[in-house]
């Protein structure tokens, strides 16, 4: 794993021809790759995933699982389901890669698109829609799943995992922590402290930066000049790039850090250069800020289509697995669609719980308040 | 021999030495905590006896040190946090509005962040801007924040003990010109509840509250008006969030008269919060309206203007009389 600076890049348009289309940074020999977007194996040299066929099927059906996941969402909440959905369409293998890198022990601090490695680390996926649907800000045991709660501010959750692996490293644990983030996020000035509390601290954290290339309606070049994962040097651990699109590189590279940080050997800065399919959320238009170019290309270098081919290049899936596959998408579709609209609205007085560990007498006092003024209607209901 | 006298910096450092010593999982983070023991002396010697894995010399960055200890008490520990001066808490105070103060709630109380953030705070010792400021109403008007500060030694032991033993974030804003104000603590002490108000002078003809530093001004004041033969009741607050509301209403309705005392802006303070919370508690028994006196609507002064800034002896009598004449 190496970093390179940006003088030592050398020209190599030359050599491989990268065309006009901004959909071609696979071309990059930055870029870790294994599994081409036409579906071809490839080899790197540092960087390597030795899977039975069953484990590719696996993968595959995570992300086709997750995607399906997503897709429910995004239209429970044009059906006004949901208040807000941010989709993860087109980053699967980034999550799905990483996420299952993971080992049952390793904490994972997700921003708020991480679906995918919800999904790696057993989350029931219909715990997500709650804050989405406006029943609750998160509500699920971060600990019993060590998934740790959404983080909306951006960035915000970087030093949180930074802290907690530092935690980690004290207790004389091998576990590691991961922390999500995005192209975005890479501005923030908390992602800029994690990465130097990390690094003096030499804290087992992973920082895994999806780069999706836009933040809401900004492109990566309004947020950095330089390529990110080459942030890593100037803090001085390593950053390394892999095609986000590709669940194996995403899998090897991501394991990888890990284990860089399990043997005490400090962080590791993991771009994973992808895209964003749709928009930032359910309230946004990327019509009105990007080509259809942009996105027809990077449609091309599907994530789950390319491992398609792959299975069934090599003769690892058949028909019946594929089948399946799409009977259990539905079937998770529905599930997810009718837990949605099972969802009780919270009791009017959980706006009172919860706000402190050891009780508060003003919240007490206003709680009672609360109390006394909707008892105050109960006698004129039904009349 | 439990009762020493120790001036106020020296007792914080005892209480922290005794929660390190009986809790393991008790951390110090900050700048300069270390070797240097802070700016203030405040942790001084601990890094020497503890070790660079408990008092813990961060990098110059607020956000991260009080990011880094969300992650840290996500994972069990307890860290106690030094913000060196309170102008300097602002880079921070995303972190502690929506992360801290906030994660509980938002995991519907399956996590708990026991964090304590100290922050010296307030004027009176000469310094250049960003080092004399009362933020205490910005983290107070925050749910899932408590805020406290002693005025006295007895007192930031004991909350000090208390502020680390809580399972919720405590801001303990330390009143940094009293520091070195020594008066008895005794450690063998049962402490009352932390978010208790004191009665530090009874009275009869008005009552004076106020925490930190300006209780000493309001105990002086008090005294200064004895000698005219009034009978002032200084009530000292201690804790900021939650308020002893009852603790201010049982005085109010025996004095009738009420000024409130802080260092901090009059503007939107904790001062407007205890007179209209006491006006709608009390009104009956008010002889007069609640009056402030505190800092005013503009950044904090330069060093050479701070006495005119800060409430002293002179502007508080004037409050209690403009309160008599009612």
């Amino acid at each position: 794993m190496t970093v390179e600076s940006t003088a030592a890049r050398k020209p190599r348009r030359s050599s491989k021809r990268t065309g006009s289309s901004a959909g071609k940074a696979v071309a990059d020999p930055q870029l870790v790759q294994l599994l081409t977007p036409e579906g071809q194996r490839v080899e790197h040299p540092d960087y390597d995933v030795d899977l039975t066929p069953e484990e590719l099927r696996g993968l595959y059906r995570d992300m086709v699982l997750t995607r399906r996941f997503d897709a429910e969402a995004t239209a429970l909440q044009r059906q006004g389901e949901l208040g807000l959905w941010a989709s993860l369409l087109g980053q699967e293998a980034a999550q799905i890669g990483s996420g299952r890198a993971l080992r049952d022990d390793d904490y994972v601090f997700p921003t708020y698109r991480e679906h995918g490695v919800a999904w790696c680390r057993g989350v029931d996926p219909t715990n997500l829609l709650g804050m989405f649907r406006g029943v609750n800000h998160g509500g699920w045991d971060p600990n019993s799943n060590n998934f740790h709660l959404y983080t909306i501010v951006i960035g915000s959750q970087t030093l949180h995992a930074t802290g907690y692996a530092m935690g980690v490293a004290k207790d004389g644990a091998d576990s590691a922590v991961i922390a999500y983030f995005g192209d975005g996020a890479s501005s923030q000035g908390d992602v800029a402290e994690s990465f130097t509390f990390s690094a003096v601290y030499n804290a087992p954290v992973v920082f895994f930066c999806q780069n999706n290339q836009w933040a809401i309606s900004e492109p990566t070049e309004r947020q950095t000049r330089v390529p990110l994962y080459q942030r890593a040097q100037g803090y001085g651990f390593p950053g390394v790039r892999v095609d986000g699109n590709d669940v194996l590189a995403c899998l090897a590279v991501t394991r990888s850090a890990l284990e860089r940080a399990r043997r005490g050997e400090g962080p590791t800065l993991v771009e994973a250069f992808t895209y964003r399919m749709g928009a930032h959320t359910t309230s946004d238009d990327p019509t009105k800020y990007r080509a259809d170019e942009e996105r027809e290309a990077w449609e091309a270098k599907d994530p789950i289509l390319r491992l398609k081919t792959y299975l069934e290049n090599e003769g690892h899936a058949d028909e019946a697995f594929f089948a399946s596959l799409e009977e259990e998408s539905e079937t998770l579709g529905k599930r997810v669609r009718e837990a949605v609209r099972a969802m009780p609205d919270p009791d009017r007085m959980a706006i009172f719980e919860n706000i402190y560990a050891d009780g508060h007498a003003l919240v007490d006092e206003e709680r009672a308040q609360f109390a006394a003024y909707q008892a105050s209607f109960a006698d004129g209901e039904g009349k | 021999m439990t009762v020493q006298k120790l001036p106020i910096a020296k007792a914080i450092n005892e209480s922290l030495r005794k929660a390190m010593e009986t809790d393991p999982k008790v951390l110090i983070m900050g700048e300069d905590v270390g070797k240097l023991g802070g700016v203030f002396r405040v942790t001084d010697g601990l890094q020497k006896d503890f070790g660079e894995g408990r008092v813990i010399d961060t990098p110059l960055a607020e956000s991260g040190i009080v990011g880094t200890a969300i992650g840290l008490a996500l994972r069990g520990y307890r860290p106690v946090v030094e913000i060196q001066f309170d102008g300097f808490v602002f880079p921070a105070y995303d972190q502690i509005v929506t992360q801290l103060a906030k994660m509980h709630a938002r995991a519907l109380g399956k996590i708990k962040l026991p964090v304590v953030i100290r922050i010296p705070y307030g004027g009176g010792i000469g310094a250049v801007e960003h080092h004399s400021e009362s933020p205490e109403a910005l983290f107070a008007h925050v749910p899932g924040l408590k805020v406290v500060s002693p005025s006295n030694a007895s007192d930031a032991y004991w909350m000090m003990q208390q502020a680390i033993q809580s399972d919720d974030p405590v801001i303990y804003f330390e009143p940094k010109r009293r520091y070195w104000d020594k008066s008895d603590v005794d450690t063998d002490a049962i402490p009352g509840p932390l978010h208790k108000a004191r009665t530090v002078v009874a009275g009869s003809d008005l009552t004076l509250v106020a925490y930190g530093p300006m209780v000493k001004v309001c105990v002086e004041a008090a005294a200064a008006a004895a000698e005219e033969g009034k009978s002032i009741e200084v009530l000292d607050l201690r804790s900021m969030s939650p308020i002893d509301f009852d603790a201010v209403q049982a005085s109010v309705e025996k004095t009738g008269r009420l000024v409130v005392v802080h260092e901090a802006p009059v503007f939107y303070g904790a001062g407007a919060e205890i007179a209209a919370r006491i006006s709608e508690r009390s009104f009956y028994h008010l002889e007069a309206p609640v009056l402030r006196v505190g800092g005013y609507h503009a950044p904090y002064p330069p060093a050479r203007l701070e006495e005119e800034y800060l409430p002293g002896l002179d502007r508080v009598l004037d409050a209690v009389d403009r309160s008599l004449a009612y």
